[in-house]
């Protein structure tokens, strides 16, 4: 094991991991690249990273500046644990009703989290937050749903990583958020091998915690649509609760503990892997399990659970 | 992002139960909360076509409030609609041209942020 000069310098570089066992269809291959290994638990500590690094090279974010940003967790939690190495104030509006340990992870590392309401969920949190960069433009918002530096890290990083050690691939499925992954990792692997299909996942809006007033308070991330998202991908499937706590409930068969994004993102590649003859799928599992222990996904009664995502932003 | 009650797959549907009309298809079309004022406060409402277009039009006709959620003026699919038959996305099967079965579901999401 190498040594590090800083917990920063662990960010990326995570195993891919083979998990056919797991595969619906003996043709195809499976392999799983697990993010929450690293330092502040998710996938987001790379765009985080990126995000910071490319602000400080080009000036937008300079010594003691305040970072702004909304999001339901991941994002956040790896904006604050950067921000306290490097020594900067950081403000994140957050959907109040996010399971507890991201918000006690977010305040471990001294973040000031400003709540919205669930009701508004994450477009209801970024709108808070666009306010509030309009208030204080002394402020550096990240915006990781506009931000290049967000697809950047994992055109830089996780693609590269993904290609180096799996370059059979055949399949990339991956969940769609901030569509950082999808496009930066779908246009690295696409720039090598033309031929390599690029499959979304995405999970239902909630009825309960949908946030909006009329379809054109929608919202598609400037990430996916600055970057020809629709041209890149070839596939989206939307799968359901029901299905992603299934999947994360199977996972810990092959010792594999990690969030739900994870659960829906296997239950994307199930569909694929039964849809296609052969082939090498991979995806990525975007953090572990510990901030979610206290939702009851893997040990309560999967009915009660999945009543209870209706309510709450697992994601 | 959202999970929420969206149940993909079930089959208990009027729709289905319907079945082929003088040769159209009868599919089952489930509707976000933000629609459902539009459509009489349906949660699930059937149309018929063998297009993803047909089946739009017939919910128009149904439903003429429905029209600016669904289409925009020129005709194209609403920008921050999404729409899966069963639970593929129709922007990547040929849009308004995906073709529809008889026992297909179409569900209609509005475009949210995650994340």
């Amino acid at each position: 094991m190498a040594h590090y000069d800083s917990v920063l310098d662990t960010i990326g570089n995570t195993p891919l991991v083979e998990i056919s066992e797991l595969s619906p269809n003996p043709r195809v291959r499976v392999l799983i690249k697990l993010e929450g290994v690293n330092p502040g638990g998710s996938v987001k500590d790379r765009a985080a990273k990126c995000m910071i690094e490319e602000a400080e090279k080009n000036g937008s974010l300079g010594p003691g500046q305040r970072i702004l940003e909304s999001s339901s967790g991941n994002t956040a939690a790896g904006l604050a644990m950067i921000a306290r190495v490097k020594g900067y104030p950081f403000t994140v509006v957050v959907p109040e009703n996010v399971s507890v340990e991201r918000t006690k992870l977010l305040l471990a590392f001294g973040a000031e989290i400003i709540s919205s309401p669930a009701a508004e969920g994450s477009n209801g949190a970024m709108r808070r937050a666009q306010a509030l960069a309009k208030e204080h433009p002394d402020w550096f918002f990240s915006y990781q749903y506009g931000n290049p530096a967000n697809p950047k890290a994992h055109y830089e990083g996780t693609g590269p990583e993904i290609w180096r050690d799996c370059p059979e691939v055949t399949h990339f499925v991956t969940g769609l958020g901030t569509a950082g992954t999808i496009i930066g990792v779908g246009r690295f692997l696409k720039e090598r091998n033309p031929s390599v299909s690029i499959w979304a996942v995405q999970p239902p809006v909630g009825e309960t915690v949908e946030g909006l007033k009329s379809l054109d308070e929608g919202f598609i991330p400037p990430v996916f649509t600055d970057n020809d998202g629709y041209e890149l991908v070839d596939r989206s499937r939307v799968v359901g609760p029901r299905e992603s706590i299934e999947w994360s409930r199977r996972l810990t068969e092959v010792g594999i503990f990690a969030g739900i994004s994870t659960g829906a993102a296997m239950a994307g590649v199930a569909k694929c892997a039964k849809e296609i003859d052969e082939g090498t799928i991979v995806t990525v599992s975007p953090d572990g399990g510990w901030k979610y222990l206290s939702t009851d996904v893997w040990t309560g009664d999967i009915d009660a659970v999945v009543e209870r995502a209706r309510h709450e932003l697992y994601f | 992002m959202v999970i929420g009650k969206v149940g993909f797959g079930s089959a208990t549907s009027l729709g289905r139960a319907c079945g082929t009309l003088g040769g159209a298809v009868t599919v089952e079309v489930r509707l976000p909360n933000i629609l459902r004022p539009m459509a009489a406060g349906e949660p699930i409402v059937n149309a018929e076509g063998d297009s993803l277009r047909e089946v739009f039009d017939d919910l128009v006709r149904q439903y003429p409030a429905l029209r600016s959620s669904l289409l925009t003026p020129d005709g194209e699919m609403h920008r921050h609609l999404n729409v899966f038959v069963n639970d593929d996305d129709v922007r990547y099967l040929g849009k308004l041209d995906a073709k529809v079965g008889d026992a297909d579901t179409v569900t209609l999401m509005p475009a949210v942020a995650g994340g």
